[in-house]
C-alpha cells in the first residue's frame, strides 16, 4: 500500500520524501490543477528540483491536472499533459475525459491515473474510464463506506487509490457547484473552493463573522474557535435551528482502517493538503508512515497508538478527526 | 426551440406523480423526462411503474427519456441503472458515466445529463460517437461559455449531431452526498431515515444566520435556495440552445412553461423576485446572483 503525499511547493515535496512517502504528487502552476491558490505549485524550473530529488530519493511522482478544460483552451491541458510525459513523471491525475483521451493517444506509455474529480463511484463507472482510455488507477471519492470500497475492490482489476487523511469533502468530489453558486468559481472550473479573495472576517454586535462573497457561513461567540469559511462548514438555519446543517469542520482520519484497506488490496492512501505547510506534510507523512510500518510488520496486532491520533488531531481541521462517509453512521 | 419537463427532484407520493404525468401529457412541453435521478430508497414509483408511466406517455406523441440516478454506489443500484439502460424502447438520460457505459455497450441513445462532468467539445465529440443524441449543459455554465463550445463544436464538425438543452427554471441541483441532509436535518441517521423527504415536496430550505435562503436540501442532493430563472434570457437563446427545461415544482410547472414559449416568442420581460429568484449563472457571475436586464 503506498503512502502518498501532498506537496504544493519544492520544501514540502522534499520533506514529504525524507520522511518516508512512497510517492508525491503535485500540480502546476495554472488553472489545470484543483489547488489553484496563489503562492503554491510548480514552475517548470521548480518541476525540474522536484523530478530530480524524487529520482534520487527513489520514489514517485504524481501531476494533478484535476480540472476541466474550458472550451477553445483544451490546448492548456494538453501541455500540462505533454510536459509530464517530457519529465518522465510516474503518472499523470487526469480529470477530464478530452485530456484523457488526448494523453492515451499521444502518450501510451504514460500512467495515467483517474482523479478523484472525474467522480468514478460505482463499478461500469470505472469501466468507462478503463475501456475508453490508458487508466490503470482510480481514485475514489470520499463518498463511499468501506463496505463499498471492499465491493468495488472485488470487482474491478483496476488499481485503487483512497483518502485517508485531511479535509473533508463531503460531496461527491467533481459534482458539487456550492462554491460556484455563491462565488462564480467551483473546483471544476477555476480549481478552487471557497477561494480566499471572497473570504471577509467582520467583528459585530452577534460574534466575529465569517462571509464568503458577501454570505454569511458563521458566527462565532468569543470562546469559540473560528475556521475558514468553506462553504459546507458553516452553520445555518433549517427548522429555526441553526448548525452544521451539511458538516462540522472536522478532517478525515482513517488510521483505524488501515487493516481493512491493505486486506482490500487498495494500492495507495491518500494524504490531502497540497494547501497546507510543510510542516504539516512533515508531521502526518511521518505518522502515516509509522502507521503502515507498523501494520506490515505485525498485521495481526495493528493497533492505532493514541499519540498518532493526537498529532493529526492537532493538524486537523476544527481539531477533531472522523472517518466520514467509511463509516456508515457518518451518512 | 423545444421545451422540456425535467425530472421531478423531489419524493412525491405515488399518486401525485400519476396526477402530475396526466396533466403533463396535456401540457406544452415537448420532451417529459422521468425517473428517480436522487435516492435509490425512494421506491414509491417501483421500475416498472415508471416504465408503465412512460409507456402512457409516449402514446400521446411526447417524447419520452428516461432519467436515471447521479450517484450510484451500490451493486444493487447499478443493476437497476442496468435495467433502464436496456429497456429497448426509451432513451436514457444519463446522470454517471457508469449509465454511459452500459448505454454504449446496449447501443441505446441517450442524453447526456447535468450532473456528469462535459465542459467542452472534445469531450461531447467522443459522447455523440457512443450514441450522445442530446447534451444538458451542467448548471454552473454560462451563455459565454456555451457559445465559445458551440463554436468549437462547428469547427469538430459535430454541431448538427447534438442537440443543446439548458436547465432554465427551478431549484439548481449543486451537489450529491453520502450523506442523507433531509434525514440529518431531523436527527435521522441515513439508514433510518424513514424516508422523510416525502414531506418536503419541494426540499427544505436552509437560512443564513441572517435569513437568506441559501441552499435547499432534498435528500442528499443540495440545490440553490433561490429558484433559478432563465424566463427573461430565453428569447436571446434562440440558434444557440435546442431545448429548454423546467424543474418541476408542482403543477406549476405547466404555467411556467407556457410563461417560457411565450417569452421567446414574443419577448416580453418578467420582473424576477430578487429574494426568490437568480439567473447568475447563466451571465457568468456568482450562481446566486439577478441580472436584471
Amino acid at each position: 500500500m503506498e503512502l502518498l503525499c501532498p506537496a504544493g511547493n519544492l520544501p514540502a515535496l522534499k520533506t514529504a520524501v525524507d520522511n518516508g512517502a512512497d510517492a508525491v504528487y503535485i500540480g502546476f502552476k495554472d488553472d489545470t490543477n484543483a489547488r489553484h491558490f496563489a503562492g503554491l505549485n510548480f514552475t517548470d524550473k521548480k518541476l525540474d528540483k522536484a523530478v530530480d530529488y524524487i529520482r534520487s530519493h527513489d520514489r514517485h511522482l504524481h501531476v494533478a491536472i484535476n480540472t476541466f478544460a474550458h472550451p477553445g483552451k483544451l490546448e492548456r491541458w494538453e501541455r500540462a499533459v505533454d510536459r509530464c510525459a517530457d519529465m518522465g513523471v510516474d503518472a499523470a491525475i487526469i480529470s477530464d475525459v478530452a485530456v484523457l483521451d488526448y494523453a492515451t493517444k499521444k502518450y501510451p506509455d504514460l500512467e495515467l491515473h483517474l482523479s478523484v474529480q472525474a467522480s468514478a463511484t460505482n463499478v461500469e463507472a470505472i469501466n468507462f474510464y478503463t475501456n475508453n482510455f490508458n487508466v490503470s488507477r482510480v481514485v475514489l471519492p470520499r463518498v463511499l463506506s468501506i463496505h463499498q470500497v471492499k465491493q468495488l475492490a472485488r470487482n474491478t482489476d483496476v488499481e485503487l487509490e483512497v483518502f485517508a487523511f485531511g479535509s473533508l469533502c463531503i460531496m461527491a468530489e467533481g459534482r458539487c457547484y456550492l462554491s460556484s453558486y455563491l462565488t462564480g468559481e467551483s473546483p471544476n472550473t477555476v480549481g478552487a473552493c471557497s477561494p480566499a479573495k471572497f473570504v471577509r472576517w467582520e467583528e459585530t454586535q452577534q460574534g466575529l463573522e465569517s462571509r464568503l462573497n458577501g454570505v454569511l457561513i458563521d458566527r462565532y461567540q468569543a470562546e469559540e474557535k473560528t475556521g475558514y469559511p468553506t462553504l459546507c462548514k458553516g452553520r445555518f438555519n433549517v427548522d429555526g435551528k441553526v448548525f452544521h446543517a451539511l458538516e462540522e469542520p472536522t478532517s478525515l482520519n482513517t488510521l483505524a482502517l488501515i487493516p481493512e484497506l491493505a486486506q482490500a488490496k487498495i494500492s495507495a492512501v491518500k494524504i490531502e493538503g497540497r494547501q497546507r505547510s510543510p510542516a504539516y506534510t512533515e508531521q502526518v507523512t511521518k505518522v502515516w508512515r509509522a502507521a503502515i510500518d507498523r501494520y506490515r510488520q505485525d498485521p495481526e496486532r495493528y493497533q492505532v497508538e493514541a499519540a498518532w491520533n493526537k498529532q493529526l488531531d492537532q493538524l486537523s481541521e476544527g481539531t477533531s478527526t472522523t472517518l466520514g462517509a467509511y463509516h456508515r453512521d457518518w451518512q | 426551440m423545444k421545451y422540456a419537463l425535467g425530472p421531478i427532484l423531489y419524493y412525491w407520493p405515488k399518486q401525485q406523480v400519476e396526477d402530475f404525468y396526466s396533466a403533463a401529457v396535456n401540457s406544452e412541453a415537448d420532451i417529459i423526462y422521468l425517473g428517480e435521478t436522487v435516492c435509490s430508497k425512494r421506491r414509491e414509483l417501483k421500475p416498472k411503474d415508471w416504465l408503465g408511466l412512460a409507456k402512457e406517455i409516449a402514446d400521446s406523441g411526447k417524447q419520452v427519456v428516461l432519467s436515471t440516478m447521479a450517484l450510484l454506489e451500490a451493486p444493487s443500484e447499478v443493476n437497476i441503472l442496468r435495467k433502464y439502460c436496456e429497456n429497448g424502447d426509451f432513451i436514457v438520460e444519463a446522470n454517471d458515466f457508469g449509465a454511459i457505459n452500459l448505454l454504449a455497450e446496449a447501443k441505446t441513445p441517450f442524453v447526456c445529463g447535468h450532473a456528469l462532468n462535459v465542459y467542452n467539445a472534445q469531450v461531447l465529440q467522443l459522447l455523440v460517437n457512443k450514441g450522445m443524441q442530446r447534451w444538458v449543459m451542467p448548471v454552473e455554465l454560462s451563455r459565454d461559455w456555451l457559445m465559445q463550445l458551440q463554436e468549437d463544436s462547428r469547427l469538430l464538425n459535430i454541431r448538427d449531431q447534438f442537440e443543446i438543452e439548458v436547465f432554465a427554471h427551478g431549484h439548481l441541483p449543486l451537489a450529491y452526498s453520502a450523506r442523507c441532509f433531509t434525514a440529518r436535518s431531523e436527527n435521522r441517521a441515513k439508514d433510518d431515515c424513514e424516508l422523510c423527504c416525502i414531506n418536503h415536496v419541494n426540499g427544505k430550505p436552509v437560512y443564513s444566520q441572517d435569513d437568506k435562503e441559501l441552499f435547499t436540501i432534498n435528500g442528499i442532493q443540495t440545490m440553490s435556495g433561490y429558484k433559478y430563472n432563465l424566463l427573461n434570457d430565453v428569447a436571446s437563446m434562440q440558434d444557440l440552445v435546442d431545448v429548454v427545461r423546467v424543474s418541476p415544482l408542482g403543477d406549476s410547472a405547466f404555467e411556467t412553461l407556457g410563461q417560457f414559449k411565450q417569452a421567446a416568442e414574443n419577448n416580453i420581460k418578467f420582473d424576477l423576485q430578487l429574494d426568490r429568484e437568480c439567473n447568475g449563472y447563466w451571465h457568468q457571475i456568482a450562481g446566486l446572483d439577478t441580472l436584471n436586464a
